[in-house]
């Protein structure tokens, strides 16, 4: 086993508009396999993603949203969703999906995995990072 | 490359692996007959397991990966069947793999 890198995945477009936010969270979701510490970076219409009540039904496309309360599952913890964001959208956190997952280390504790961060955290975060991916 | 299983006279497209298309074409008959051409036949032990799947899918659209299932089973269903030893009696293909096959189910997300 080499050492564990720190994979981050940022997510920055709206969900159905384009491909990208579902192959990103696909790719999240297979390489959790490989045992890294890997968190996910939600900004700009990336925010969207995390909405809750989506409703895909009049544009004949699935609603993956549902998979991203699987991510805890994964053991993919870390959510990070940047403030700015979310204000410039008029969003809150209470308009995103409730997203949880069990800590091992604490009795299997159900605890929240969105971190809402300003983007002066998030470039910290992102610089600790040894690889990024943009989707 | 389109592929097919035949099933009662009609055909239902699937996958080159033989994961069906269309999640709409799924029914216990055809799970059945899937697992027959594995040579594989579906007890209640097996089926505890693809039901188990389809709820998941159903609350998460996803199939998950063999760990996640593991884990999830364990969880559920207790730690003597949360296990790979258990699960790999049920389905020696993979538990993932196979199992999502005959719960008419895409491949598990995560799994190459």
């Amino acid at each position: 086993m080499g050492a564990i890198k720190k994979f981050m995945y940022i997510n920055r477009t709206a969900p159905y508009g384009s491909i990208y936010s579902l192959e990103g969270l696909e790719v999240a979701l297979i390489g959790a396999a490989f045992d890294q510490d890997v968190s996910m970076a939600f900004v700009d219409d990336g925010v969207f993603q995390l909405k809750k009540g989506q409703d895909t039904s009049k544009s004949g496309m699935k609603n993956f949203s549902l998979a991203y309360s699987a991510l805890g599952d994964y053991d993919i913890t870390k959510l990070y969703v940047e403030k700015e964001s979310l204000q410039a959208r008029g969003l809150t956190v209470e308009d995103l999906m409730p997203l949880t997952y069990e800590d091992q280390d604490d009795d299997y504790q159900e605890k929240p995995s969105i971190r809402v961060v300003d983007s002066e955290q998030l470039a910290d975060i992102i610089a600790e990072q040894d690889v990024l991916l943009n989707y | 490359m389109t592929a097919f299983v035949e099933f009662n006279g009609r055909t239902y497209d699937t996958d080159e692996e033989g994961y069906l298309a269309n999640l709409s074409d799924w029914s216990p008959e055809i799970a059945d007959y899937m697992a027959k051409l594995d040579d594989c036949d579906l007890g209640d032990a097996h089926w505890e397991v693809i039901n188990f799947l389809r709820a998941y899918y159903q609350k998460y659209q996803i199939a998950p990966a063999v760990r996640v299932l593991t884990k999830a089973i364990g969880k559920k269903l207790g730690k003597d069947k949360g296990n790979s030893k258990y699960l790999y009696q049920l389905f020696p293909y993979g538990p993932a793999k196979q199992a999502c096959k005959y719960a008419g189910l895409p491949k598990p997300t995560g799994c190459v």
